[in-house]
């Protein structure tokens, strides 16, 4: 399955990334190389084979419901790019 | 013997008779960076403040009659290990001025069993690379023979071990990132058992085939490194809570009795000659001393590549997700917020990391998840069987780590696919979630070192260690250092 422009264009929405015409065409050309790589996978019979997603066999791995310290407010801030009132700031989500 | 010279083991020994102080073994180790450093390049960030002050508490400690394996000792971190207080960058402009507010839990380990942390070195951005030429801040070089790489992603620790900056190191390895290295650098690098080592704090790129691992001069180094840092973390539900093996009790175990199996899958072209050469001499003296070698089989090795960069692009594009400028990192401000998210991660990511993010988007997208990410999640089954398979035949399997020694900085800069393949032979090793140890087997004509690949059962790494041991004592290799005249 050939990747399009459009697909492309797609994907990158997706994946939060601002690409240029430039880019476009070079991950159009990189992308399909590696997918027409993996095409080898779709002749494979792996219709009994349980897929995995993990390759432990750990399950719901609980702790105890007790309140351990976390960190303070100024630690959490302290890499902000922006900040105001004890929050981060970001620019308006909502018209 | 110049202090740099010293293994780890030799160097705690010294320590623990009083023959040297760590504030002195740390010293030497810094000014051999400051004199190599332009050289070499392998610290992102080189903190000797930090590591006199660390060293000064380890003598004090030991004054006061503390002893441990690690306490004094000079040691380097790949900079995608959280360091409380200290910058971690995964060699990203993305995290260029991150202060993390946490130890990894490995890095509160090695405090707490009084290890001195030198610095954090160069890495290809967030592990995503072999050659470490996928850095934001400037290539490493390979420490015996500067116009090369020294592999990737752990590159920079690899060539700290090599050229004698500290004694130890430790390194991330999703696809080959340790073992790799160790590789083209001539060093003992060791992938743990998935599980083996707590992942918390290290900054995730796969999360289902990340693991942390030692670099050492020698196996024994790599084993000590293992045995402090090995071990159950409430602080990572994928760490195993399986008793740690004494790996100094069976170091020397030997390889009598021990199978060995050579993949015949692996042994078809595309290998250096010399590369292949070394390995088969070294699988003989193995069988010298005692161990048996078959040929088995991994059918499923020629998806692996495949299967590989369709699941850890895929887990990756879920684990950058978090670098969006909000919280932490780089911002490139917009009048909006997605705007804002989409010219940020544009600008703070490089150009691989950006490719990867792309096809794990794709791969798991409406449409494409049943032909791509879950099949490749069945094949990962088939794969996983391959190696249980096997090992109910042979105790070990042997392969080269890498098709070939150290290639040139900028030689597979244009073609991704030329570089994803020199990870050919380790790929197999996380997806399966088994151990594996790269130590030096020899060196080509153009002096470069070759790495032989030991592979092993789940949570065997006392397999590993001895077979590595007995291979190691049994030559000269170690003993070789790179031409590095300070």
């Amino acid at each position: 399955m050939p990747l399009s422009e459009k697909d492309v264009d797609h994907v990158a929405r997706l994946a939060r990334l601002e690409i240029t015409p430039e880019d476009r065409a070079l991950y159009q050309k990189q992308l399909n190389a590696i997918l027409d790589h993996a095409a080898g996978l779709a002749g494979l019979d792996v219709q009994a084979v349980p897929p995995t997603a993990h390759i432990l066999p750990l399950n719901n791995v609980w702790r105890t419901d007790l309140i351990q310290p976390g960190l303070t407010r100024e630690e959490a801030l302290a890499n902000a790019p922006d900040k105001a009132k004890g929050c981060f700031r970001v620019p308006k989500i909502i018209e | 013997m110049e202090l740099h010279e010293l293994t780890l083991t030799q160097a705690a020994k010294r320590l623990a008779g009083k023959e040297l102080s760590s504030v002195e073994l740390t010293r030497a180790s810094l000014a051999r960076i400051e004199a190599l450093e332009p050289r070499v390049h392998a610290f992102v960030t080189v903190d000797a403040e930090g590591a006199l002050k660390a060293a000064q508490a380890a003598d004090e400690r030991r004054a006061k009659g503390e002893s441990g394996p690690l306490l004094g000792i000079p040691l380097a971190l790949k900079d995608n290990l959280s360091t409380r207080g200290l910058r971690t960058t995964c060699s990203s402009k993305m995290l260029e001025n991150y202060v993390p507010p946490f130890d990894a839990s490995v890095v509160s380990t090695l405090r707490k069993a009084g290890a001195v942390v030198l610095g954090k070195t160069n890495l290809d951005e967030f592990a995503m690379g072999s050659s470490t030429e996928n850095s934001a801040f400037g290539a490493t070089h390979n420490p015996w023979d500067c116009t090369r790489v020294p592999g990737g992603s752990s590159g920079g620790s690899a060539a700290a071990v090599a050229a004698g900056f500290g004694f130890g190191a430790l390194g991330s390895d999703t696809g080959g990132s340790i073992r790799q290295p160790a590789s083209l650098c001539g060093v003992v690098g060791l992938k743990p058992t998935y599980g083996r080592v707590s992942r918390y704090g290290l900054v995730a790129f796969a999360s289902s085939l990340d693991q942390i691992g030692p670099f050492g001069r020698t196996v024994e180094d790599a084993a000590t490194l293992s045995q402090v840092i090995d071990g159950h973390d409430t602080m990572d539900s994928t760490s195993v809570a399986l008793a740690v093996p004494d790996y100094a009790k069976t170091l020397k175990a030997g390889v009598k009795g021990l199978k060995v199996g050579l993949p015949k899958e692996y042994f078809v072209g595309g290998i250096a000659p010399e590369v292949a050469e070394a390995v088969r001499k070294a699988v003989a003296n193995l069988e010298s001393q005692g161990a048996s070698v078959r040929e088995v089989s991994l059918p499923h090795t020629e998806h692996c590549l495949s299967v590989y960069y369709l699941l850890a692009t895929a887990e990756a594009s879920s684990n950058l997700a978090r670098f969006d400028g909000v919280r932490y990192g780089f911002r490139a401000p917009a009048p909006s917020l997605v705007p804002q998210y989409m010219r940020t991660r544009a600008q703070g990511f490089g150009p691989e990391v950006k490719r990867r993010i792309m096809l794990g988007t794709y791969a798991l997208s409406s449409g494409y998840y049943d032909a791509y990410y879950k099949r490749a999640q069945q094949v990962r089954t088939l794969i996983a069987r391959d190696f249980e398979a096997a090992f109910k035949e042979v105790d070990l399997i042997a392969t080269p780590t890498s098709p070939t020694t150290a290639f040139r900085l900028g030689e597979k800069a244009d073609d991704p696919l030329t570089m994803y393949l020199s990870d050919i032979f380790t790929i197999s090793i996380n997806l399966a979630g088994v151990p594996a140890l790269s130590l030096p087997c020899g060196f080509d004509a153009k002096g470069l070192p070759i790495g032989l690949q030991l592979i092993g059962r789940a949570f065997e790494e006392g397999t590993l260690f001895a077979a590595a041991h007995a291979y190691e004592t049994a030559h000269e290799w170690k003993d070789k250092r790179p031409n590095l005249a300070a």
